[in-house]
């Protein structure tokens, strides 16, 4: 390889920078949310099931009355990569939800008990009963939130991120939104039906916070027990457990996908040495006797 | 597109140019490192494709949401009276439950001992419920065995099933008598919960 | 080449038969076994190869995807969530073909760049580079269609802004928007249309790359001396397995690339928004087309005026086609070309920059002077294009006048001597 071939891969590598320079958050202002740590993580990270477990039941609890997780399925609960729910316990829970079903004979639609196999029912039948019972705002889906909120890295931040492996922008991202409602600065007014919220662009809110009624002024939790297996209940706990949560419900695969990639990857490192090595041999024909080539 | 030309290669250049190329090679370093090279990347190579391969084959096989959507489901039987049949489908197949009369099944069981193309007793195509045989109810896949087409209720010369397309006959135990379907008509697995309920599947 | 004749032998009889018939295997042999290829090609000659692998990978993973994907607004989007969580593997398609995109024109540009510096767009290959240019197009036109499918913000806002562009064209403007949408606004007939021809073109690619390759095996491959074959037996080596080796190892390192965004960052060169359902009434904060695009982008948004900036972005794609008559230089190789390498690279960032402009608010600073912006994003942008255009249409025409190049190598297999390796 000579120089040219040095500054073209240098080239290369700044024209990936800039082009990938798309900033993938709304450009108004809002804090950079602040890195958290994830068990799923890098090419090895998985996810924690008993914070997803947590997590679902924030979930439940907290924000289901408002966003739905229309592209999940009850039985998702129970897959492998996932919470670890058991099949029975999927059963149950899924028993809890009623759904639509029909027509029967008599040309009625009719509300049953879920099974695993259903989805996760709506909590609005429509955007226009969404908007009407939300201020006008429509509550986002939460199937693929995670993935579907993001912030700007900026020049040359993001480049490093390829190597180093971080796109947790969404999970951040989230996290910081549900514990950053705080009081707006002074002389900024807030109009009713909003509220601030320092990492949200734009700062004003339709969504109040959700965790208000798990903690009081001082921070403090209103059931200390909320999570039996002894989690202390903190309001950044509470955030990140619902936040990975929604990551796996975004990403249901992302156990599977990194097993794969290891694999492949590893294979690919032993064709690629195989392969220089049989180079090196073939063309080494060269040096010994070149025009013997044909 | 250099994997296959490598192949072709291997495969033709073996006999003719070895003489040209080879020998070259052989004469500037070990032979057998060489081949166990060639052979180890070849090797290497046939496994990689053999690992894109799979993915590709598998992706066509039922997904998990037609997976889950085939679980086994429950069914009443109260509301379908005597000498009636109700049809539904379960897993993209319609299910024939048919609540036979005293009359019908002995009518089969009298055919028990007839010319039968598949030969099975009445008694091995009913399922009991808490030891007592529930023979009032006959539970049948309702697609031919001849080509998947879905035979008529209550017709053809055995009072069972006939088949439009291509004629074949059915009792009304779901046995094949005369046409050219091969089997009698399959049963699904089910059993009962109650006297009046069953789960298919 | 034109001169190199077969030297294809038929060992058994049936392979006689055969080749009396149907010399396909005749055809197979000699080229890709027994083509000849310049011996001092270095890795920038592999693209070609990984190309074509990316092409038959993505027509691949794409008929895979279309096996589940629902073309109508009110599933789309659902149906690649399907494919995300219910398909066999259908994760790996799905990520493989998205980031496939990505990894083709990462390959594409590098191929084009290769061909700019070493002039393999020069006689005898005006047909084969221009040939290229219709690929890139088609390549450019696929990738836009196949990322509205999905129908997320960004695939609905993108297919807007970017059929919007025809309402540029004075007088019949807005009728050609209206029958390219198929209605009054992007909407079902578009992502149906959008869909039938996302799975025709990479066809008519395929056609044209069989164009392409016949033509390179006609006049020969161009190398890093930019000499012509003059000797075989010297200047050559066969194709295999010399250069099917080296472009397998070639294939594979950046098979590794692919496989790490794939497997370990598959969103990095997608866009968040695109996780959004399409909301026609809701446009995102910034929108902004695949970084491939962006360069062109960049250009679009640097002319003030509607139509100029359209005829601007496509005249920067058209110039191209025209390369091989604005290079007025004999001498084909940059290597030997002591000015024109410089404007090489300058052009080269230009370009990377063009890119940058394109990924960036218009209204943002780029230099401020005591507080007050001297030059915005748009001015940047203007200043890069005129860049971008001098370069085909007054540095490469008067270069090749004045330019004193470096004395030329007697032959490829001098230039190997010289440079004292074969490799």
């Amino acid at each position: 390889m000579n120089s040219l071939s040095r500054s073209l891969g240098v080239a290369a590598i700044v024209a990936t920078g800039f082009a990938f320079a798309a900033p993938a958050f709304a450009a108004g202002a809002g804090e950079k949310p602040p890195r958290q740590t994830w068990s799923f993580y890098g090419p090895f990270g998985t996810y924690d099931k008993a914070q997803l477990q947590r997590g679902f039941k924030v979930y439940r609890e907290n924000c289901a009355s408002c966003h739905g997780l229309s592209k999940l399925s009850f039985r998702n609960l129970s897959e492998p990569g996932g919470p670890g729910f058991t099949d029975g316990q999927v059963r149950t829970l899924a028993a809890e939800y009623k759904v639509k079903d029909g027509p029967n004979e008599a040309g009625d639609m009719f509300e049953r008990p879920a099974r695993p196999s259903d989805r996760f029912p709506k909590p609005f039948a429509n955007d226009e009963l969404a908007k009407a019972a939300n201020n006008g705002a429509v509550p986002p889906d939460f199937s693929v939130i995670a993935k579907a909120r993001s912030y700007e890295r900026g020049f040359p931040t993001y480049l490093f991120d390829i190597v180093t492996q971080y796109q947790q922008q969404g999970p951040d991202y989230i996290t910081a939104l549900l514990t950053g409602y705080e009081a707006p600065p002074k002389g900024v007014k807030v109009e009713d039906g909003l509220h601030w919220n320092k990492y949200f662009p734009g700062n004003k809110i339709a969504m109040s916070n959700p965790l208000l009624a798990m903690f009081d002024d001082a921070g403090k939790a209103s059931d200390p027990n909320y999570y039996t297996d002894g989690t202390p209940v903190t309001k950044l706990q509470v955030a990140k457990d619902v936040t990975a949560f929604l990551m796996w419900a975004a990403e249901p695969k992302m156990e599977e996908r990194k097993r794969t990639g290891v694999k492949v990857m590893l294979w690919l490192i032993v064709l690629a040495g195989l392969l220089f090595m049989l180079k090196k041999r073939i063309w080494s024909r060269l040096d010994a006797e070149p025009s013997k080539a044909h | 597109m250099a994997r296959w030309e490598f192949r072709i290669r291997r495969g033709k250049k073996r006999k003719r140019d070895v003489a040209d190329h080879s020998t070259n090679a052989m004469q500037s370093g070990d032979p057998n490192r060489r081949d166990f090279l060639l052979l180890a990347t070849g090797a290497a190579g046939v496994v990689a494709a053999g690992g894109v391969a799979w993915p590709l084959i598998s992706q066509m096989s039922p997904d998990a949401s037609t997976i889950a959507a085939g679980a086994p489901v429950e069914v009443d039987l109260a509301p379908i009276g005597e000498g009636k049949a109700i049809t539904l489908k379960w897993r993209g197949k319609p299910i024939f439950v048919r609540h036979r009369t005293a009359k019908e099944i002995e009518d089969a069981r009298k055919d028990d001992s007839a010319a039968l193309p598949d030969k099975q007793a009445d008694a091995a195509r009913v399922r009991a419920f808490e030891g007592k045989a529930q023979d009032k109810w006959i539970v049948v896949y309702g697609n031919c065995t001849h080509l998947g087409c879905v035979p008529v209720g209550f017709s053809g010369e055995y009072n069972g099933w006939y088949c439009p397309c291509h004629g074949s006959h059915y009792d009304n135990s779901g046995r094949i008598r005369k046409g050219p379907a091969p089997r009698n008509l399959d049963i699904p697995e089910f059993a009962f919960l109650s006297a009046s309920k069953i789960r298919i599947g | 080449m034109g001169e190199h004749h077969s030297t294809y032998v038929p060992n058994t009889g049936i392979e006689r038969w055969i080749d009396a018939r149907l010399p396909i295997v005749r055809l197979m042999h000699d080229s890709a076994v027994s083509y000849p290829v310049p011996r001092n090609l270095n890795y920038f000659w592999t693209f070609g190869g990984i190309l074509m692998f990316m092409l038959v990978s993505q027509i691949i993973t794409g008929i895979v995807l279309v096996m589940h994907y629902t073309p109508h607004v009110d599933y789309a989007f659902s149906s690649v969530e399907h494919i995300m969580r219910d398909v066999n593997y259908g994760w790996l398609m799905r990520y493989a073909h998205a980031n496939g995109a990505s990894m083709f024109f990462i390959a594409v540009y590098i191929h084009i760049f290769r061909g700019m510096y070493y002039g393999s767009y020069k006689a005898p290959r005006e047909l084969l580079w221009i040939l290229g240019v219709v690929i890139f197009l088609l390549m450019m036109a696929t990738a836009f269609m196949g990322y509205v499918l999905p129908w997320g913000q960004m695939s609905f806002w993108g297919a807007t802004v970017i059929t919007n562009l025809f309402s540029a064209i004075p007088v019949v403007g807005e009728a050609i928007v209206t029958w390219l949408w198929g209605g009054y606004s992007v909407d079902n007939p578009t992502l149906n249309r959008f869909f039938s021809l996302h799975y025709l073109l990479p066809f008519m690619i395929f056609g044209v790359v069989i164009l392409h390759v016949w033509a390179l095996h006609h006049v020969g491959q161009n190398n890093p001396s930019g000499v012509e074959v003059k000797n075989y037996k010297k200047d050559t080596v066969p194709f295999t397995p010399f250069a099917t080796v080296k472009d397998a190892f070639a294939l594979v390192c950046f098979l590794m690339v692919f496989a790490w965004f794939v497997f370990f960052h598959p969103n990095f060169l997608g866009h968040a928004d695109n996780y959004i359902p399409a909301d026609p009434l809701k446009t995102p904060a910034h929108i902004v087309p695949e970084w491939y695009f962006l360069p062109f982008y960049g250009i679009l948004r640097a002319i003030p005026d509607k139509l100029g900036g359209v005829v601007a972005m496509f005249a920067s794609i058209a110039i191209l086609a025209f390369l091989p008559w604005l290079d007025t230089s004999k001498v084909k190789s940059g290597a030997y070309r002591p000015a024109f390498k410089i404007f090489f690279w300058v052009f080269v960032l230009v370009a990377i920059l063009l890119g940058y402009t394109g990924s960036q608010p218009t209204d943002q600073a780029v230099l401020t002077l005591g507080g007050r912006t001297i030059l915005d994003m748009v001015g940047f942008a203007q200043i890069l294009t005129v860049m971008y255009f001098a370069y085909f249409v007054v540095v490469l025409p008067l270069l090749g006048l004045f330019e004193k190049p470096k004395p030329l190598p007697a032959s490829i297999a001098d230039s190997v001597l010289a440079s004292g390796h074969a490799h």
